[in-house]
């Protein structure tokens, strides 16, 4: 970080930013847009197919389990917290202390997979399936789609709870941790779309 | 050295807890039912701002060029804008 030997720096790290800046790497905003315009015409095209399937739509919505999905939104968030967490752990040096919020934001991500599992098994026992109707093909490609999405975000803050405990990231090297980080933020505002347009408008 | 564009721990903290109670008033409008063009511009003012919230405080993108704050919100605006489209194709029939 300081390599000019003028340690006694009269700013502390928590003082404004004086420059703007992108917050990790350039390729993984690209990968993020990317991402964010995939869902955005997956949800376009949930809202259009819906409005020409009103009444079944709004049936089979109300047979979801609105429970489990406010309550994966609380879990989505609070990962998203403590990778928040993970970040200005890391920007203060505190390497472990930066290690155990990426692995609470990882058992969070992990209660999300068990709580949706709990919901695909219910579905399947009511045998739904991609075919069994617009509103289920939907519901399932689009959550499913979303679902790999938060395991690759776990994969993601997996290793970098790995680089963490190892020291890797720190003032001075904040780049891996803060992709991976927005990786893991847009994985949450997908659903923060998702949740509502599926589970609750009708 | 780069500029530190990660806020406080407090801030953090606040935040998280204002998206809880967003979270628990979007539940709530499930289950007592809400339905038409009100129910709908509710929830997408509490989607758009809990957004907001994840865009520029954990992304951080309020620190970042406006290129990127343009880009995301403005996603959210255009998803919102064609589900509200949507809706009233909808109603209208």
């Amino acid at each position: 970080m300081d390599s000019t030997g003028l340690t006694a720096s009269p700013l502390p790290h928590s003082a404004p930013p004086a420059m703007p800046r992108l917050a990790g790497d350039l390729a993984i905003w690209i990968f993020i847009l990317a991402e964010l315009l995939a869902f955005g015409v997956f949800f376009a095209a949930y809202a259009f197919t819906r409005a020409n399937n009103i009444e079944l739509f709004n049936a089979e919505q109300a047979a979801l389990n609105r429970n489990a999905g406010a309550l994966n939104t609380v879990l989505l968030l609070t990962a998203s917290y403590f990778v928040v967490r993970a970040v200005q752990a890391a920007e203060l040096r505190a390497s472990q202390s930066c290690a155990r919020w990426l692995l609470a934001a990882t058992a969070c991500g992990a209660g999300f997979l068990v709580v949706k599992s709990f919901e695909y098994a219910a579905a399947f026992e009511h045998d739904i399936s991609l075919s069994s109707s617009p509103f289920h093909m939907f519901y399932l490609s689009l959550t499913f789609f979303h679902f790999m999405h938060v395991i690759l975000g776990m994969v993601i803050l997996t290793a970098m709870w790995n680089g963490a405990r190892t020291g890797r990231y720190g003032p001075d090297d904040m780049n891996g941790l803060e992709s991976g980080a927005a990786y893991w933020h847009m994985v949450d505002l997908v659903w923060l779309v998702l949740f509502p347009l599926v589970y609750v408008i009708h | 050295m780069h500029s530190n564009v990660h806020g406080t721990a407090r801030r953090a903290t606040l935040l998280w807890a204002s998206l809880m109670v967003a979270t628990l008033l979007t539940w709530g409008m499930g289950v007592l039912g809400a339905t038409g063009t009100g129910a709908i511009a509710i929830l997408a003012a509490i989607s758009f701002w809990k957004g907001a919230v994840i865009i520029l405080d954990f992304m951080a993108l309020r620190h970042a060029p406006l290129l990127w704050r343009a880009l995301t919100l403005g996603w959210i605006i255009m998803v919102w804008a064609l589900i509200a489209i949507a809706y009233w194709k909808g109603l209208a029939r």
